[in-house]
This record gives structure tokens, C-alpha cells and sequence, in this order.
């Protein structure tokens, strides 16, 4: 990958705010949902949808295109609302989020929304399925490559574990995992609940190449996923160190806002410091 | 009657069936020479992906495998394949609909010496509960070379399950096979005994002695328990007017169930149900398990005479 202009990199960051401004709305339309691990991903997210990924909304199915597993699912609000701006369905869209006879269910389908590449809700299975996708695109000969995010609670999940296993057996250096490390799952603060430090050290000694960046800065992240491509041998994981709730000052770091939406009060507030006009 | 390895049969297929496809791929979780599909490997080794002891994980790979364009096989002992996977089943292959086809030996409590942590009395019933699964569960060996076949060109999630133990032979090659098929194995008009796996054996066994008491059994091997060939088996309750039901599997959710849910709804005659008794099994030889826990000809007789008390005839 070349290198990013400033200009670029704005761009990826005003669009990623956008991508906030659709979660936290999206989120409290149908008052459920999961804000925090949405808003923490967000900027990986938007990278990789805005300017990594090889896909073609108009041919979601394109056979060589790159694939995006969401391992985390519940965060869907984030690829929904990249998967809409990316042009895979249309924008409005975005607000039948959970609600009935919609297309965008509370955890992703696959199948049924555009661009959605796996199921995914119950954690801990999206590496495996990424290396599934790995070892087809090796037996076809096809450059694409697979991408899996995964958050930091579901490192407590065995199934992760095998997979990082089989990935490093298998030497897939087409697939990059990523790690949204926000240091929050459901009731608390990793350390608390699973400790999982030292984590970098952990997937080394699983066999995989370990980068760590910080997970809300486009120039490290686009060069962490550069680096990964370069990487021969063995699969990539990028610790990408981020906040839950990044981007809205009342919402970072705090638990309740893994599975709570916003307020109307509160929703306000947030988009104010998004700088969106308010409604 | 001629005993034979489903196993063998299995693999055999699977072979035929990767020479003829180069899309055709095997996930294994650390028993592929016991259940054979070594043998695929061997012969296509960048086709066959052995996960170690981690059967959510072979469960999950498969799926990224068929989300990809592979038709994609996973194989292992039942009780690791469908049990201790069952919520991957569920999301990664049932829900998201994929080409996946689970094909697990080692099914049932002919699984034998090893116990019952080993033999699975259940998964029938946990699959055919699982939208968008079909559940196949072949008579015999033979039936489960075409099993692979017909499961490989069939576009969904499949659950195939067979036994360590080898079976007696009731069909033929030359027999034919579909999904959703019931087929009569023997035709008869005073009661109907429907079986899948072993016991359809069991059943044409039964079926002799009750001939030669002058009752005239219809057998079918319901080799597809999910979807149900409804149209076979209700028809089989108008003619016959009773059904038992004979499974190498707890009557709770499996193949009596299935027929009973179908024939209540539409057409309800007496039945029996043959099969596993809401227990755990033991160690022990297969035969001498299936003796004791009832999984016998004797049994279906007794259950054929009880059906045909209770209405009368
Ligand atoms: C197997 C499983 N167990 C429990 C849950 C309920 N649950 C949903 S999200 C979550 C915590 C997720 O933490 P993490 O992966 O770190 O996500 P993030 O904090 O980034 O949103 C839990 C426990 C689940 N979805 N799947």
C-alpha cells in the first residue's frame, strides 16, 4: 500500500464520525444494542471498509473479493453502517436496525443483508470460520484475504484458541486477525473478570506474527494492515489498544454502554460532540 | 446376513466423490484413520484438514470452507461432532444455511466398550430440532456410500450418522437413494414398522416372524428423518392403520418422534416406540448392549402385538 495522504486520512476519520453518528442513532431508535464495542471498532471498521477491503457493493458476492468476519457480533451497528455508506444497501436503512421484518438483525445474518459475510452472536467463532475462508482461498490459488475482528472478551472463549492453533499450522498468511482491545466486556474490565495480559505474548507463543497499534489511529492501523500483508508465513494478529465508547466523551470506558443505548437527552449530547447538527 | 463396515463404505465415497470434484474438501478433529477419512487425505492431502481435538473449531472451518464455494465434509465421532458442538451447528452451519455436511460415525450405543460418555443417543434429536438441518441416517452400508453422494449434491447442511459397529447388509447397490425418500422394504397391510439405521434389520426380522405368525408387516426405512417423507408414512398409516417405530436412539426426539409428530397431526393411529429408554448407556459388546436395552426384533414383535390390541385386530 502506498503511502496515505493527510487528505485520505482526514477523510477516513470525518467518515468514521459519520459511521458514530449512525451507531448511537441507530442504537437508540429501537432502544437496544450495543453502543460501546460498536464505537470502540469503529475506526478499524471504517479503514478497512473505506479504504483496505477489495468488495463491490454492487456484487456482494463477488468471488474474489476480500472478507470482513465480524467475529464480535453484536457490533454489528458499526458494519451495518459501513456496509450502508459503502453503498451495499441504502443508508436509511440503518434506522429498522433490530426492528421487525428488517434486514439488519440485532446479530448479523448471513444470507440476508448484503455484504454480511457470517453469522455471528454467539462469540468465539469467527477465527475459526476466517480460517476456513483462509485455507479455501489457498486451495483456489485467489489472492483475497481474510480479515477477523474479534473483541477482547472473546480471548476468554476456548474456540479462539483453536483457531489461533489451526491458523498458525496452517501458515495462513492471507488472514488478519484483529483485536478491538478496549479492556471492557459485558460486566467489566478484562483484567477483572479473565485476565488476559500478557496477550501479545500469548498469541506469539501460538505462533502467530503480533503487532500492536493504537485502535484510533488511521495511519498506524492502514500500516499495521500493511505490515500484515507483507508478512510471510505466518498470520497476523494487531492488538489494536482502543476505548470503549470512543468518541463521545460520557460514553468511553463505561461498562453500561456495552449494551445500552443512549437517551434522547443523552443522545443529543453525543452527536453535539460529534459535531452533527442536531436534529 | 452379510455384515459390512460403514466406515469403509464412507470413505470409499468420499474418494469417488473427490476425484469427481476438486471442490470436495474433509475437516477431521484427530480420529480421521479410525473413521477413515485418512484414506481422502491420502489421496488428496491438501484436502484434508486434520484440526486436532477441537471439534467447534472443525465445525466453524468447514463453514468458512463452504462459505467459499467448498463443499465441505466434517467428520468425526458423533457425540464430539454434533454434541459438543451443537451452537456452532446451530449459527455457523444452520443458520447461515451453508453446504456443510456433517458426517459422524461412532452414533448410537453400538458405539459399545466405550460407555456411555461415547454413545450419543441424541443426535437425531438435536438435529432435526435445528431449522434448515436435514438428517439422514442410513440402513446400512451400502445406504451410506449414498448418503455422501446424494448429501454432497444437495444444497444445504446435512447431519449423516452412522456407527462404529458394522451392519448387516439390507440393500443393495443398484438400490436407488434421495433425500426425503422413505423406501419399503417390504410390503404389508396389517401394521407398519418403520426404522432407520440398524434397526431396519431389526424390523425385517421382525417382519419374518410375524409372517410366519400370519401377520403381514410393512417395513420402511426411513433413512431421511428430517425432511420426512410424510406422504410414504401417512399413506402407510391408512393402509395399515398402526406403526412402530424402531431407532438406535432415545425415543425422546428421534425417528418416533418425528413419525408421531406427522401421523397425529393428519392421520393418528395407535403406535409403539422401540428405542433407548430416556437413559445413559454402558459399557458392553454392541449386540449384547442392543439386547439389553431393547433394541431387538423381539421387541418390535411385542410392540407390533400391542399396536394391533389396541385396535383391535
Ligand atoms: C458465547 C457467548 N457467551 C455470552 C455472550 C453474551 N455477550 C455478548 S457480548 C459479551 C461481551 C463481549 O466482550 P468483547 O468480546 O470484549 O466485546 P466488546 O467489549 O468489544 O464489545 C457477552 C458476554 C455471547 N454473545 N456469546
Amino acid at each position: 500500500m502506498a503511502e496515505v495522504s493527510n487528505a485520505k486520512l482526514r477523510e477516513l476519520e470525518d467518515r468514521a464520525r459519520l459511521l458514530r453518528c449512525h451507531i448511537l442513532k441507530m442504537t437508540h431508535q429501537v432502544q437496544s444494542g450495543h453502543p460501546g464495542g460498536s464505537m470502540s471498532a469503529c475506526d478499524i471498521v471504517t479503514a478497512l471498509y473505506f479504504h483496505v477491503l477489495r468488495v463491490d457493493p454492487r456484487n456482494p458476492m463477488w468471488p474474489d473479493r476480500d472478507r470482513f468476519v465480524l467475529s464480535k457480533g453484536h457490533a454489528c451497528p458499526v458494519l451495518y453502517a459501513a456496509l450502508a455508506e459503502r453503498g451495499f444497501f441504502p443508508v436509511p436503512e440503518l434506522m429498522t436496525f433490530r426492528r421487525i421484518n428488517s434486514r439488519l438483525q440485532g446479530h448479523p445474518e448471513y444470507g440476508t443483508t448484503p455484504g454480511v459475510e457470517n453469522a455471528a452472536g454467539a462469540e468465539g467463532q469467527g477465527l475459526s470460520f476466517g480460517v476456513g475462508l483462509g485455507l479455501a482461498a489457498r486451495l483456489d490459488r485467489k489472492a483475497w484475504r481474510v480479515y477477523a475482528l474479534l473483541g477482547d472478551g472473546e480471548q476468554d472463549v476456548g474456540q479462539t484458541w483453536e483457531a489461533a492453533l489451526a491458523a498458525a499450522k496452517y501458515h495462513l498468511d492471507n488472514l488478519t486477525a484483529i483485536i478491538d482491545r478496549n479492556g471492557i466486556q459485558q460486566e467489566g474490565r478484562t483484567e477483572e473478570i479473565m485476565p488476559l495480559e500478557p496477550l501479545g505474548d500469548k498469541w506469539r507463543a501460538f505462533g502467530w506474527n503480533v503487532l500492536t497499534i493504537n485502535g484510533h489511529d488511521m495511519r498506524q492501523i492502514l500500516a499495521g494492515i500493511d505490515e500484515a500483508h507483507s508478512h510471510k508465513g505466518q498470520p497476523t494478529v494487531i492488538i489494536a489498544k482502543t476505548t470503549k465508547g470512543k468518541g463521545v466523551s460520557f460514553m468511553e470506558n463505561v461498562v453500561r454502554y456495552h449494551g445500552a443505548a443512549t437517551t434522547d437527552e443523552e443522545l443529543k449530547r453525543a452527536l453535539a460532540e460529534l459535531g452533527e447538527a442536531v436534529p | 446376513m452379510k455384515m459390512e463396515s460403514q466406515r469403509s463404505y464412507f470413505a470409499k465415497a468420499l474418494i469417488e466423490l473427490g476425484e469427481k470434484d476438486p471442490n470436495v474438501v474433509v475437516v477431521g478433529a484427530d480420529t480421521t484413520e479410525s473413521i477413515k477419512t485418512l484414506d481422502f487425505g491420502k489421496k488428496f492431502p491438501d484436502r484434508l484438514f486434520n484440526v486436532g481435538i477441537s471439534e467447534q473449531n472443525m465445525i466453524s472451518i468447514a463453514a468458512g470452507l463452504a462459505a467459499a464455494g467448498k463443499v465441505a465434509f466434517a467428520s468425526t465421532y458423533a457425540v464430539f461432532g454434533v454434541a459438543h458442538t451443537y451452537n456452532i451447528i446451530r449459527q455457523n452451519v444452520a443458520y447461515t444455511k451453508l453446504p456443510v455436511k456433517i458426517f459422524c460415525s461412532h452414533a448410537g450405543i453400538t458405539v459399545g466398550p466405550d460407555g456411555a460418555t461415547h454413545q450419543l443417543n441424541e443426535d437425531i434429536g438435536l438435529m432435526r430440532g435445528i431449522p434448515n438441518m436435514t438428517v439422514l441416517v442410513p440402513a446400512d452400508a451400502p445406504q451410506t456410500a449414498k448418503c455422501v453422494h446424494a448429501a454432497a449434491a444437495w444444497p444445504g447442511p446435512v447431519y449423516c450418522r452412522f456407527s462404529r459397529t458394522n451392519f448387516p447388509t439390507v440393500t443393495s447397490v443398484e438400490d436407488p437413494f434421495a433425500i426425503g425418500k422413505s423406501y419399503v422394504m417390504r410390503d404389508g397391510d396389517d401394521v407398519t414398522i418403520a426404522g432407520c439405521g440398524i434397526m431396519v434389520s431389526r424390523c425385517l426380522q421382525a417382519a419374518e416372524e410375524l409372517d410366519a405368525a400370519g401377520v403381514s408387516a410393512r417395513v420402511l426405512n426411513v433413512a431421511t428423518v428430517k425432511p420426512l417423507d410424510t406422504s410414504t408414512i401417512l399413506k402407510a398409516a391408512r393402509d395399515t392403520g398402526g406403526i412402530v417405530t424402531a431407532e438406535e436412539h432415545t425415543i425422546v426426539h428421534g425417528l418416533g418422534s418425528a413419525i408421531s409428530e406427522a401421523v397425529a397431526l393428519e392421520h393418528p393411529v395407535p403406535m409403539a416406540m422401540v428405542g433407548v429408554q430416556d437413559v445413559f448407556g454402558e459399557s458392553g459388546e454392541a449386540f449384547e448392549l442392543m439386547e439389553k436395552y431393547g433394541l431387538t426384533a423381539a421387541k418390535v414383535v411385542e410392540g407390533v402385538r400391542r399396536v394391533m390390541k389396541r385396535r383391535g385386530r
